[in-house]
This record gives C-alpha cells, sequence and structure tokens, in this order.
C-alpha cells in the first residue's frame, strides 16, 4: 500500500468547490500564516530555481570530462584541488565537484518528478472527469481496474514497468506515471462525480450543451482543488520513487545522473568511511521531498473544509 | 453472496491472465538472452544447441504457451544463470525474505500502534508532537536512504553491527534461518528497522487518528464516569475499536513488504527474493523474473480476493451490491 495510503485520506476527504478567483489572496494569506509551509515553499523555489539555473551558478561543469582532475577523486568537503578548484562538498570517484553534481542531480531529480507528476495529472484528469460523466459500464471498468491497480504498492508497479522497459529517461517517466496515474483517476472520480450530482451540471447538461464543454468548463475546474493535493504528494512521491529505482539500478542510464544515482554510486565507498559521496545527495534529495511535502500538507489543510476552524 | 464470491473470482483470474501476458511479453522484450548465456566464441552448433534447449527458437506466443502450461504444473522453468528449477531456487531464497517481512511487520506493530494510541490520546503533548513529527519522516523519507544511514552510523561510524548478510544461522524443518542464532539477530536488526520504519509510521498514524476519533465518542465518555482507569479504557476498549483498519492493514503490509523488500535486500546485502530479482534483472535471467513476477502478482491478487471477501462477509451492503 505505502503511499496509497497518504492519498486515501486525502481522496476520501471532502473537498470544497474551487475557490473563486477573488480567493486567491486569501488563500495566500492564511499560506503564509504557517511559518513552516512558507519556508518549505520558499525551500522548494529555491531549489526550482538553482536547478534551472544550474549551468550558470555550479562552480563546475560536472559532465564537461575536460574540467574534471581524476587525481581529485574521493577529496573530502573543503579540500582545495591542485588547480585551485574548491571543492565545498568534496569530489566522487572521477573527481568532480560534488556541489556542482548535485546541483545537476536536482535538476534531473525535479524534471522527472514534475514531467511525470503532470503527465499523470493529465490523464488523471481526463479520465476520471469522463469516467464520472460517463457512469455506466465505463464508469466500472475504469475505477475497477484503478482498485486493482492501487492494491499494488507504487515502487513495485514503477520496479516492474522500468525493469521491464529498461533505462532511460522515457522509460522511467512511463514508469513513474503508471504507478501514479491511479491516485489521479481516483480523486478526480471521486470529485467529479460528486460534482455531477448537482443542479448546475445537471441543468447544463438538461439543455444541449456538449458533453465535453459541460466537463472541461464545469466538471474539470471545479474537481482541481484536491487535484492539486494529490499532485503536490505524488511529485514529491516520484521523486523519491525515480531516485529508489536509479539507485537500484533500473532507473536513468548512467548518462544522466540523478540523485538517486549519485547515492548508489557513493554506497560503495560508504564503508570505507566516505561518507560525503552519498551523503550530501541524499541530504539534498531528503530537504526537497519534505519542502514538498510540508508544502502539501498546508495545501490540503486549507483546501479541506472539514479542518477548517 | 455467490455471485458476489464469483464476480470477484473471475475478476482475479482475468487480472492473473492479464498479469501473466503482460510480464511475459515484457520481460521477452528486455534484451536477448542468448548474448548472456552463451560465451561469444562458442561454435554456431552449440549455440544452437542452447537455443533450442531454452526453446528460444519458438513463436513468442508459443513460448507463452508453454510458459503457462508448464506453470500450471508447477514447473517454472530453468535459471538461465543458476543452472537449476526456478522453483527451487525461490524456494530457497523465500524463508529469508519472510524471516525479514514478518519480523519487520511485527516490530512495526509492537511499536508503531503504542506510540499511535498514545499520540491520539495525548495529541498536544511534546511527546506527541515528535511521534508524529518522526513519523512523516518515516513517510517521505526513501527507504534506501534510511537504510544507508543506518549502516553508516551503526556499522561504520559505530561498528557495533554488521553492515549485510545473514549470518550465521540454524535450520527450522531443515530451512536455514538467522533469527535462532545471536548473530543471526545482529544482522537482523538493521535490515529490520529498515524494512519497518515505513510501516511502522503507518501504523502510528492510523492509530493515532483512529484514537483521537474513539476517544470523543460516547463509549469512552461512559466508561470514564463509569469510573474504569484510564489504562484499562486505552488498552481494553480504544485497543479494540482502531484494532479493524489496524489488522486490514496488517495483512496488507506483509504483502507490501515484498515489495520494499527489494530496496532493504540490496542495500543489506541480504541474500532474499529482492536480491534475486535485481541480480536476474541485471544478468537477462528471464525465467526467474517472469516466475517472480508471477508470483507477486499471484500473491496480491490473492491478499486483494481474501479482503474483499472477508469484508463482504462482515459488511451486508458489499453482499447486496454484488447481487
Amino acid at each position: 500500500m505505502g503511499d496509497a495510503d497518504m492519498s486515501d485520506v486525502i481522496i476520501k476527504d471532502n473537498f470544497e468547490s474551487a475557490p473563486p478567483a477573488s480567493a486567491w489572496r486569501d488563500f495566500w494569506r492564511v499560506f503564509f500564516r504557517n511559518k513552516v509551509a512558507t519556508i518549505a515553499l520558499g525551500v522548494v523555489l529555491v531549489i526550482v530555481l538553482v536547478a534551472i539555473f544550474a549551468p550558470f551558478i555550479t562552480p563546475q561543469d560536472p559532465y564537461d570530462l575536460r574540467s574534471l582532475v581524476l587525481r581529485d577523486a574521493r577529496r573530502p568537503p573543503g579540500f582545495v584541488g591542485a588547480n585551485g578548484m574548491h571543492y565545498l562538498l568534496g569530489t566522487d570517484s572521477q573527481g568532480r565537484d560534488l556541489l556542482s553534481a548535485i546541483i545537476y542531480g536536482l535538476r534531473i531529480s525535479l524534471e522527472m518528478g514534475l514531467i511525470a507528476g503532470a503527465v499523470a495529472f493529465t490523464i488523471g484528469a481526463i479520465v476520471g472527469c469522463f469516467a464520472a460523466y460517463a457512469g455506466g459500464r465505463f464508469e466500472t471498468f475504469i475505477m475497477r481496474l484503478v482498485d486493482v491497480q492501487l492494491s499494488f504498492p507504487a515502487i513495485l508497479l514503477a520496479f516492474v514497468v522500468a525493469a521491464l522497459l529498461g533505462q532511460g529517461k522515457g522509460q522511467l517517466i512511463l514508469a513513474l506515471v503508471f504507478a501514479q496515474y491511479a491516485y489521479f483517476v481516483r480523486t478526480a472520480h471521486g470529485a467529479a462525480s460528486a460534482e455531477r450530482q448537482k443542479d448546475y451540471v445537471q441543468a447544463a447538461l438538461s439543455i444541449p450543451m456538449s458533453g465535453w464543454f459541460v466537463i472541461t468548463r464545469h466538471i474539470l475546474p471545479n474537481s482541481l482543488p484536491p487535484l492539486i493535493v494529490v499532485a503536490t504528494v505524488q511529485v514529491a512521491a516520484a521523486i523519491s520513487l525515480e531516485a529508489t529505482l536509479s539507485f537500484l539500478g533500473v532507473g536513468l542510464p548512467p548518462t544522466e545522473p540523478s540523485l538517486g544515482m549519485l547515492i548508489s554510486n557513493g554506497f560503495q565507498y560508504l564503508l570505507s568511511g566516505r561518507y560525503w559521496i552519498s551523503i550530501y545527495p541524499g541530504v539534498a534529495l531528503i530537504i526537497l521531498i519534505m519542502a514538498i511535502n510540508l508544502v502539501g500538507d498546508q495545501v490540503r489543510d486549507q483546501l479541506n473544509p472539514r479542518l477548517r476552524k | 453472496m455467490t455471485s458476489f464470491v464469483f464476480k470477484r473470482l473471475s475478476q482475479a483470474v482475468i487480472v492473473l491472465i492479464v498479469m501473466s501476458i503482460l510480464v511475459f511479453t515484457g520481460v521477452y522484450v528486455i534484451g536477448n538472452p542468448v548474448d548472456v548465456l552463451i560465451s561469444p566464441d562458442a561454435t554456431q552448433a552449440i549455440r544452437e544447441q542452447v537455443i533450442a534447449e531454452y526453446g528460444l527458437d519458438q513463436p513468442l506466443w508459443k513460448q507463452y504457451l508453454d510458459f503457462v502450461g508448464s506453470m500450471s504444473t508447477g514447473d517454472f522453468g530453468r535459471s538461465f544463470v543458476f543452472n537449476m528449477p526456478v522453483g527451487e531456487l525461490i524456494s530457497q531464497r523465500l524463508p529469508a525474505t519472510l524471516e525479514l517481512a514478518v519480523i519487520a511487520v511485527l516490530l512495526a506493530s509492537l511499536i508503531g500502534v503504542p506510540l499511535g494510541i498514545y499520540a491520539g490520546y495525548r495529541p498536544n503533548s511534546l511527546a506527541s508532537r515528535i511521534i508524529m513529527a518522526g513519523s512523516i519522516l518515516g513517510f517521505s523519507v526513501p527507504t534506501f536512504w534510511i537504510g544507508l544511514m543506518l549502516i553508516m552510523l551503526f556499522a561504520v561510524q559505530f561498528g557495533v553491527l554488521p553492515a549485510g548478510g545473514r549470518g550465521q544461522t540454524a535450520s527450522l524443518f531443515g530451512i536455514p534461518f538467522s533469527f535462532l542464532t545471536l548473530d543471526g539477530w545482529k544482522h537482523l536488526l538493521l535490515p529490520v528497522l529498515n524494512l519497518s520504519l515505513f510501516k511502522m509510521s503507518m501504523m502510528c498514524r492510523l492509530a493515532a487518528a483512529g484514537t483521537r476519533e474513539v476517544m470523543t465518542t460516547d463509549a469512552i465518555k461512559f466508561a470514564r464516569a463509569a469510573g474504569i482507569p484510564e489504562r484499562t479504557i486505552l488498552r481494553k476498549h480504544v485497543l479494540k475499536l482502531i484494532s479493524i483498519p489496524l489488522v486490514t492493514v496488517f495483512g496488507l503490509e506483509l504483502g507490501s513488504t515484498l515489495a520494499f523488500a527489494l530496496v532493504t535486500e540490496t542495500i543489506f546485502n541480504w541474500p532474499g527474493l529482492g536480491k534475486l530479482i535485481i541480480d536476474s534483472i541485471a544478468s537477462l535471467d528471464r525465467p526467474v523474473m517472469v516466475a517472480y513476477l508471477m508470483m507477486v502478482s499471484v500473491l496480491f491478487v490473492v491478499i486483494n480476493l481474501s479482503v474483499d471477501l472477508a469484508y463482504a462477509a462482515l459488511d451486508p451492503r458489499l453482499r447486496l451490491k454484488g447481487r
């Protein structure tokens, strides 16, 4: 089950309909009242900016082999290399500046998590809303399929798909989407079926409005709040899954070193006391995951009327 | 009820058939096992002989039918790498994983549930806040990372516990187990802790949420009014009332532990099923991969089927819906 349970809790919760546009400022005013969540949001934003501008801020291009000095391999944090290079977090087994490698790794991890999350979100929202709209056998079939899929742990599904497809960015995204889309379908379906019962949707359907129009204009926008909450949780889960898969050697190829792969590469040196090669990428990974989860928690609390005082 | 059971059973069979096709074709797509099996300097005659021996010259659908046919008789084929029947290989590795999984789930319940009850009973105390924050940590920090931390702390820094392996085993009914020897326990401790942390967090949060809800009910108010001591209320009433979701999760978690065992076994070099499947993927050992994936599918389908049936037996609404 694993992360299923966190989503279960979210899915079962009742959400209010999407707040009107004027509520946007109120939302952030309440959000910023929570100091922890505000700091977490700041951390996420900084990491995203650092990842975007990685080539301009890293001390070294970690994948330009010419800039690597093999003699400086596996040096501890703070080491100053022969060419005057200051390795703030030490170097890995190929003499790569670890700080630069981590920033590039964050970039790849974020990219994977966001793309996989966006694809799963889109598929889930469309399929879930359409199932709720269409009803009947189609709805039963889709929801039963989703139930069966959710009974398998996400990590196992992702692992199987990644193992079957082999290493690669596209394959990994497919594996992550396959492991996660069902959460979005269930959430979208839950919210959309509640929406479909409401009078205004019934009214819209009773006049000759196209079904597609009703879905995209009325059902989907009002199903967004719970989907957004699931999305934050699932992006964090995708990043964690990606790291796990890469660590196990079924994720990204060595040419796309995500954080998981950096940790995996350093694992063999951990036993000989060269802790930094694994530990610092791991710390970066955990800060990223925790920050996203903390933001997600706050968003969930705010969008969930039952918890609102 | 009969139609409900029949419906669920046929659904389970369909799921299994679909899984077997997916797994089989999926595994078939990866690489060419001939390259792994046969050394490049083997003669053409040897190559053809080996290919024929493993049935790799047959068309895919025929291989699938052969596979289903032999699997239904309990024959999973021979491992390309270990050159022994896959069934034997898996049953050799299974005890190591089972031992790890069962102890981990037990530990998770024995520690997680009491902590959760306490956190739900006194939600505003400092200890409860620490427990709940810790459980969030256990949820969101990836399992493999916790494993690395455990190794770094206890094996490298303090040097008190071994970093991997099963250690000394003793046999019970002819099967080697680590939990029968002191050295085995030393080897078990870190991987078990690693594997149980996620489940512990989950049990803890479930118990805490359940307790918070139960504490506000009339049943507890009346129990208090009757002068029953708090400890007895917690032990006898609260525990009983929150136990239904916990038992369900306990059952389901035994299955999902297998999935997480992949990670833990790789890190701690634990010679169980998870390590076997990772190694098999690296060496393209197809029969082992297919057998493992099928075994896991069957396991999950059976677990879900039993949960569904148990709920149906308990909840008359579900029974009626099946009609």
